[in-house]
């Protein structure tokens, strides 16, 4: 009964013992400093806008959050500076969401059709475009938005407002199309979602092979081994992307500041030609700023670091265990 | 003797591996005539009903076939009634994915080349108004400011971003785990914070705005794909290469410098290409450090100085016709150069795989 597991036939692997000498620790030491160079980047990056605009936040505290006003005073007092940037961070939150809701099903539809529909050649081709595609700037996703897009955006908009105005997020107050939430949101999303499909095509790719082929060989169709399989597998993974394309979005400025009427009150009507993002709005203000006013966008500035730090540190963690986990 | 020989050679032909659930050719006639026939259906009906455009015959052709696809698999069961189903609804997906960058491919090219003539890239705008004819003036200056910035901010990049992969790749102190974090979330950082934090340090000390700021700001973008990218390609280094080099007698150091490194020369270039490709067209950031210049302008630190990005954003805004043109030769030159980079780094980077 009791057979003693002491006899091992081959000894542990020895643990090597590396010794560093000066020149080792010399060499070490150089390259620690090297990468945390970008590490005590973000950290200056954070502290140099807060106290650049500690000033705002003790001026204003909560209400530069939540206020609704963006007006320069007139400098002698008889009107006061009023800065806040509510209607910009529910704008920049809109305009991201409604790029990410179109953009999801088309990256996962794309990511699948590159991977498992294509043939390897068309594979090959439409992967290298989409590397392509997601290195585009966004400076030519706006041209493209202003001159090419916003015309059938335009249309777009009048069909759905005229099937879908009862619903209150649709419905408009003036009856102008042009330049609102849902065709800069369009844009955005167009200029998201190659960067959503490329990852997520990388880790639909990661699929073990065999469990795909399992399945078919067992009689399951297509979309049989991609539901029970592949979307599975590659949930996080495809969840990390968006949060990945979230982020740009949520950053983005030249598109948004060619494409939508910034506007300082609060919309959540998506086709009313009116809206803005943080972004937009420190592209749109920086020239004519007086030096208060720098101040507040420098605030508005930490704002957003601080927002898509957040979306990125959750999109990175997430990416990271999808991608150890294999 | 030959009854020997033939068991063995039965067992040397490997089986063909067969794809039984691949559509016969019969099938795939059929789907293509469906398709073709859709396509005239489609067509009809944008030229006689309301639908129209690009968009409308689309619409049209995606009910058309979608309903073909019903129609055809009722004879099958359930489940390959729902597969074909899917089937159509991610390939009409993938077209809606796929299209933007297309039209932005096509329009870009048939927008821009009118303005591509040789005083394009010549030129500067200092004698000439946006709105002259397009055999007047260029983006002389433009690309040559961003020639300028990018080289900076890629001579800063580029040793930092080898550090932080030889970091995590050679050394893997403690601080690995947050290294390899702070380098994920520091890529998003949106490009315009990038730019009010060099406006904040760099331009508000020296009190100008100048070129050596704008290289700055490209430069926090660019590390963290640099450092990214180097730590992928150093991955790749084999271990028995570092084995071998330590059995020699190398020290880490001699090892990481004379033998990891070069090994992956041109991984590394390919990073810093994969970097400037990243940076090339950001606008953002350069509204707020770099401004813009309508002449030539050498010195980084010798005030505002121009760009491709900025020259695009302000011609754009100025909105005539001929100013958009040269948005569009602009925007142009700026996707040839991504272009060039991405064909140049994937050159250099099938070469170190082989």
């Amino acid at each position: 009964m009791s057979i003693s597991p002491s006899v091992q036939a081959t000894p542990e692997a020895r643990e090597l013992s590396v010794i560093f000498n000066r020149a080792d620790r010399i060499f070490r030491r150089i390259v620690t400093a090297g990468a945390l160079t970008s590490l005590i980047l973000l950290g200056l990056i954070g502290t140099f806008l807060f106290v650049r605009s500690a000033q705002i936040f003790n001026d204003r505290g909560l209400k530069f959050i939540t206020g609704s006003n963006w007006t320069a005073g007139s400098g002698d007092g008889i009107i006061p500076d009023d800065f806040s940037i509510g209607p910009m961070l529910t704008g920049t939150i809109l305009v991201s969401v409604i790029a990410l809701v179109i953009s999801m099903p088309l990256a996962i539809g794309g990511a699948l059709f590159v991977e498992f529909y294509a043939t390897p050649k068309v594979r090959r081709v439409l992967t290298t475009l989409l590397d392509l595609a997601a290195a585009i700037p966004s400076l030519i996703f706006g041209i493209w938005g202003v001159v090419f897009f916003s015309s059938y955006g335009e249309r777009w908009s009048d069909l759905l407002n005229s099937r879908f105005g009862w619903l209150p997020f649709i419905k408009v107050q003036n009856e102008v199309f042009g330049r609102s939430p849902f065709v800069a949101g369009c844009v955005l999303a167009s200029l998201i979602t190659p960067i959503i499909t490329s990852v997520s095509r990388e880790v639909f790719s990661r699929t073990p092979r065999d469990l795909v082929d399992t399945c078919y060989a067992l009689g399951g169709t297509r979309w049989g081994a991609i539901k029970t399989v592949v979307l599975p597998f590659g949930k996080s993974g495809v969840i990390g992307g968006a949060m990945l394309g979230l982020g740009r979005a949520l950053g983005e400025t030249v598109a948004v500041y060619l494409l939508l009427n910034i506007v300082f009150r609060y919309n959540f009507r998506i086709l009313e030609s009116e809206g803005g993002n943080i972004a937009s709005l420190i592209a749109l203000k920086f020239g004519e700023a007086t030096e208060y006013e720098l101040k507040a966008l420098v605030a508005a500035g930490f704002v957003l670091f601080l927002l898509t730090l957040v979306v990125n540190m959750v999109a990175a963690s997430i990416v990271e265990r999808s991608t150890r986990r294999r | 003797m030959s009854t020997m020989i033939v068991p063995t050679e039965r067992a040397n032909v490997a089986p063909e591996p067969t794809t039984p659930w691949r559509p016969t050719r019969k099938n795939k006639s059929i789907s293509s005539i469906v398709f073709l026939i859709s396509v005239v259906l489609s067509a009809a009906i944008v030229l006689l009903t309301g639908l129209a455009g690009i968009d409308g015959f689309g619409l049209a052709f995606f009910a058309v076939f979608m309903a073909a696809t019903i129609v055809r698999s009722f004879r099958l069961n359930q489940k390959n009634r729902k597969d074909a189903f899917v089937g159509v609804l991610i390939a009409s997906a993938a077209v809606l994915a796929f299209f933007p960058w297309m039209s932005i491919f096509a329009s870009v090219i048939l927008k821009g080349v009118r303005g591509l003539q040789p005083n394009f890239l010549v030129e500067n705008m200092q004698f000439t108004t946006p709105d002259d004819e397009l055999n007047m003036g260029g983006a002389a200056h433009a690309i040559i400011g961003s020639m300028l910035m990018v080289s900076i901010a890629a001579a800063i990049t580029l040793p930092l971003g080898i550090l932080s992969g030889v970091y995590l790749t050679e050394i893997r102190g403690r601080l690995t785990f947050l290294v390899r974090f702070v380098v994920q979330s520091m890529s998003g950082v949106p490009s315009i914070v990038a730019g009010l934090f060099i406006y904040t340090t760099f331009v508000n000390y020296t009190d100008a705005f100048s070129g050596m700021a704008g290289a700055l700001a490209l430069a926090v973008l660019m590390l963290p794909t640099v450092a990214r990218t180097a730590e992928e390609v150093l991955k790749l280094v084999p271990d028995d290469l570092r084995s071998a080099s330590y059995a020699l007698g190398a020290r880490q150091w001699r090892t990481s410098l004379m033998v990891v490194l070069p090994t992956v020369r041109s991984g590394l270039m390919t990073a810093a290409i994969l970097g400037v490709a990243r940076v090339i067209g950001e606008t953002a950031p350069l509204l707020l450090t770099s401004l813009s210049n309508n002449s030539f302008v050498f010195n980084p630190l010798g005030g505002p100085i121009g760009s491709l990005p900025t020259y695009v954003f302000g011609l754009l805004q100025i909105g005539t016709e001929n100013s958009i043109n040269r948005a569009w030769t602009g925007s142009l030159v700026l996707m040839i150069v991504v272009l060039i980079l991405f064909t140049t780094a994937r050159y250099i980077g099938g070469k170190d795989k082989r």
